[in-house]
């Protein structure tokens, strides 16, 4: 009797879907040699990467962004993408920055033809806003991108993720290596969730490479390149502590706001982000914690070295880090077990499971403007054309108990209180309290809060009067003037439509 | 005030403003660049030529450059750029 | 001459020249805010400096707090410009430096009475500050102090007394002598003693070491270059909580020995008279102003 399979299913009737075995490697052709099992995922270049992905015509395409201005990886697929003939594509990064520039060209010809995104800055905010796109562009927060992930509607076919090292079966991280952004906290969603995952590794280095911030069973191939992007263009500027005099008088004053709101008590948690302000602000708040001897129960964000320094001074407990915005940052990630990456599913996607802002007490936020409600705008300048990022403003805001906004009341001649946004991007409903150089804001929604920062004697004013303030200095800005087209909309968190951008008229 | 000469006040950095004024026979020529020229356009010409009236400048090229400085600035760069091209060497602190 | 009541622990310094500065500078809330037109701004930009104060005097966020401008010594081609231009935007103090003899005031008050004739200011209204910077201003500092009026304080100013005492800034040994000086004037002459700018904006411990020693020999307060330095000085001329409450103490005593027609005041005790409640007074004056020491 042979000992064959046939023999051996003999007289059973093979369900549906159900084969008849046909060899160890039926199904799995590279297990048919060693090289071909270890090495299978290795691509010999992008190109051939990219062809081996299936990518077509009209598909989406997904970056991260955690080397923001120093980011080499988006311009340079997108550019290969091009000499390769492909055309209307989606292009969705985690976010755009002014160093995205040469993407104008591939719009132009027709390469990129839709874009998601948090944000983005200089020559292709300004010629998006100026109608360069047929679509609109669709602006989303950090959390928010996760959502209409998962809802379907961003649907990522090839994600190229930019990754410091990498094992030849995609175990990658950006902790080692050479060019090391930190956290990849962006690019973990776009790893678990895109159809191809195609890795471009600085470094391949032996198996099994760890941390695995991207994981081997989510990859599909890997290609090696010379650079992924310039970890020192990340904070231009933003992990220094600011002397800028007006900067240092409203940390001062934010850090008296969470002294005093009613949410300053040993294990509190809280997120600064970055900026002068914000940098300072930790650094003022470090005082109040030692005189009251409270601690942090854990930090979030947009991790930068105060905060990490904070930590090593026990001040902090743990540190949840969806992007590392400095060296020091980057490096505690890599050394310390008190810091770990998270995703930006687990930072702020409303509809995960669980997400992280919503155990924050208190965010330090920024604006480009704040209308008499409270409503925020984080993207478009007083010009009417794009330069920032929705990113985790309208997440933060939403989960944490007491959101914050810090700015100059007047920038230049330019108020930031005004009486109503140009872009609203945050609700107001959410905004907590607003500190300027002029005094302090509290949302008529949050009356203890109001109660407690008036008790404590800090320059409490109702924010119709910052807005009188800044008119009677500046004088009253005329109304930017819009066309009708529309170039981007705002994406709420929950994928719902909140406002528009319009093209700038002129 | 009649301008005699060339002559320039201020500065390019941020909050402040340039003024330059030179001596022209008949027409008052104001020209005004402004790093926020669409949102205080308006405004900032008012001011220069308000200041420029008071002055009884009547003739002459004054050309603007702005980066965002407020009303009081913006007079007194420009009141500083005529008395320097013009003859008088005081004001007259009463018409200002 | 009167007891001040108003509160100058800090004078913020700013160039005159300063567009920017100028426009913002109000949101740090000085005691009191000094536009300088002398040593801070070149030869060339005297006039533009001139121009940029008397506008910025007149915003309302200005006029909300105590102006003060250091005009240059009317000896120079500037001087009497600076006058004409600062008395008239509505300076509240004008702070004349180089104070060496009485006479200089004299000659300062008679230029300030004739410009506040002629452009309807209420006579009297500008008050005056002198800045000490000499061996000669030591010297005379008591008949300066009291040779107006309208002085409401006078200022040691370090560098250019050092320079003329032939030695060069240090510990404050230096500054001895004229700090004493400057300061028993003020108080025979019942006005504001002022100490010295701290150039070092980066040295906060020798900052705050300087501002111990000023306040305990007396001054009412202190020039200041950086924003920075007015809170931590408000905070050292913080009251404790215990220097509050005895105070609170002392006052409550004193306005029942009112109450109560008594012509001695007395607490636990032990008698109090009037310098120990004026020094309550601002004591309290000053917790109220900056609440207690951090």
């Amino acid at each position: 009797m042979s000992n064959n399979v046939q023999t051996r299913l003999a007289g059973f009737a093979l369900p549906a879907n159900v084969e008849a075995f046909a060899g160890v490697a039926a199904h799995a052709p590279y297990l048919a040699s060693r090289e071909g099992k270890h090495d299978r995922k290795i691509a010999n270049s992008l190109e051939d990467a990219i062809r081996a992905s299936g990518l077509k015509d009209g598909m989406t395409i997904s970056f991260h962004h955690a080397f923001r201005e120093g980011d080499t990886t988006i311009n340079s697929v997108v550019a290969k993408l091009a000499e390769m003939g492909f055309r209307d594509l989606t292009l969705a990064p985690s976010s755009l920055l002014s160093c995205n520039s040469p993407l104008i060209a591939h719009i132009k010809s027709g390469v990129i033809r839709r874009i998601y995104t948090s944000g983005m800055r200089g020559k292709l905010a300004e010629a998006i806003s100026n109608g360069l796109m047929d679509n609109p562009i669709h602006i989303h927060s950090h959390g928010g991108r996760v959502h209409l992930m998962d809802r379907g509607e961003l649907a990522i076919d090839v994600s190229f993720l930019g990754v410091a090292t990498s094992d030849s079966f995609g175990n990658a991280n950006a902790v080692t290596g050479k060019s090391r952004c930190g956290s990849l906290g962006y690019a973990m969603v776009d790893a678990a969730r895109a159809k191809k995952v195609i890795l471009l590794a600085e470094q391949i280095v032996p198996y099994p490479n760890a941390p695995a911030s991207i994981r081997q069973d989510q990859v599909d191939f890997v290609v090696k390149v010379d650079q992924i992007g310039d970890p020192a263009k990340i904070s231009v500027g933003a992990a220094r502590i600011t002397s800028n005099p007006r900067e240092l008088l409203i940390a001062r004053l934010a850090a008296d706001v969470m002294e005093h709101a009613g949410y300053f008590e040993e294990g509190f948690s809280m997120q600064t982000g970055t900026g002068g302000s914000a940098t300072a602000t930790a650094r003022f708040l470090e005082k109040k914690m030692l005189q009251k001897g409270i601690k942090a129960g854990f930090a979030l964000g947009g991790i930068t070295g105060s905060i990490v320094d904070l930590h090593k001074k026990g001040l902090i407990g743990r540190i949840l880090d969806t992007q590392s915005f400095d060296a020091v940052a980057a490096d505690s990630l890599a050394n310390n077990p008190q810091h770990w990456e998270i995703s930006t599913n687990y930072y702020a996607n409303l509809t995960a499971k669980a997400a992280a802002v919503d155990m924050v007490d208190m965010v330090i936020l920024s604006a480009l403007e704040i209308d008499l409600d409270f409503n925020v705008n984080v993207i478009t300048g007083s010009d009417g054309v794009m330069r920032g990022a929705s990113g985790g403003h309208s997440d933060t805001a939403a989960g944490a108990a007491l959101p914050i906004v810090v700015g100059p009341l007047i920038r230049s001649r330019i108020p930031t209180v005004v009486e109503k946004c140009t872009t609203v991007v945050t609700p107001g409903e959410t905004i907590g309290v607003l500190v300027t150089d002029h005094g302090v804001a509290v949302n008529p929604n949050r009356p203890d809060v109001a109660e407690r920062l008036t008790a404590a004697g800090l320059p409490v004013v109702s924010i119709q009067e910052l807005y009188a303030r800044a008119t009677e200095l500046v004088g009253t800005p005329r109304p930017i003037e819009f066309l009708d087209k529309v170039v981007g909309v705002v994406r709420y968190r929950d994928g719902s439509a909140i406002d528009v951008v319009r093209q700038v008229k002129g | 005030m009649k301008i005699v000469k060339e002559a320039i006040a201020g500065t390019l950095e941020s909050s402040d403003v340039q003024v330059k004024v030179a001596p022209s026979e008949g027409t008052l020529e104001v020209v005004v660049k402004s790093e926020v020229e669409h949102q205080f356009g308006a405004q900032i010409r008012a001011v220069v030529n308000d200041t420029l009236g008071r002055l009884a400048v009547s003739e002459g090229i004054v050309l603007v450059e702005d980066k965002g400085a407020l009303d009081c600035t913006l007079r007194a760069r420009v009141q500083t750029a005529v008395l320097r091209g013009g003859a008088v060497k005081d004001l007259d602190w009463s018409v200002l | 001459m009167t007891t001040s009541t108003k509160l100058r622990r800090s004078m913020l310094f700013l160039p005159g020249s300063n567009a920017a500065m100028l426009s913002t500078a109000f949101v740090f809330k000085p005691d009191s805010i000094m536009f300088d037109l002398e040593d801070a701004v070149s030869l060339r930009e005297k006039d533009s400096a001139r121009l940029l104060v008397f506008h910025a005097l007149k915003l309302r966020n200005y006029r909300a707090m105590e102006t003060v401008v250091r005009i240059n010594p009317l000896s120079t081609p500037f001087g009497r410009q600076d006058l004409e231009a600062v008395v008239r935007a509505g300076v509240d103090v004008v702070r004349l430096p180089k104070t060496d003899a009485p006479e200089d005031v004299h000659v300062l008050e008679r230029e300030v009475e004739r410009i506040e004739l002629e452009c309807g200011r209420e006579v009297g209204s500008t008050k005056l500050m002198a800045a000490i910077e000499s061996a000669s201003g030591v010297v005379n500092a008591v008949a300066i102090a009291t040779a107006s009026p309208r002085l409401i304080g006078i200022a040691l100013a370090g560098f250019d007394y050092v320079m003329d005492m032939q030695t060069e800034r240090g510990d404050g040994t230096e500054l001895f002598y004229a700090r004493c000086a400057v300061l028993h004037a003020a108080r025979f002459a019942k006005i504001d003693a002022f100490d010295v700018v701290f150039s070092d904006v980066n040295d906060d411990e020798g900052f705050l070491k300087e501002v111990e020693l000023i306040k305990r020999l007396g001054f009412n307060g202190k020039s200041l270059i950086n924003p920075r330095q007015i809170e931590q000085l408000h905070n050292a001329f913080a009251p404790t909580q215990e220097e509050v409450d005895y105070a609170r103490r002392v006052v409550a005593a004193a306005e029942l020995g009112e109450r109560q027609g008594l012509g001695v005041v007395s607490l636990n005790g032990k008698m109090i008279d009037a310098p120990v409640i004026q020094h309550a007074r601002v004591v309290l004056q000053r917790a109220q102003a900056s609440g207690v020491r951090r």
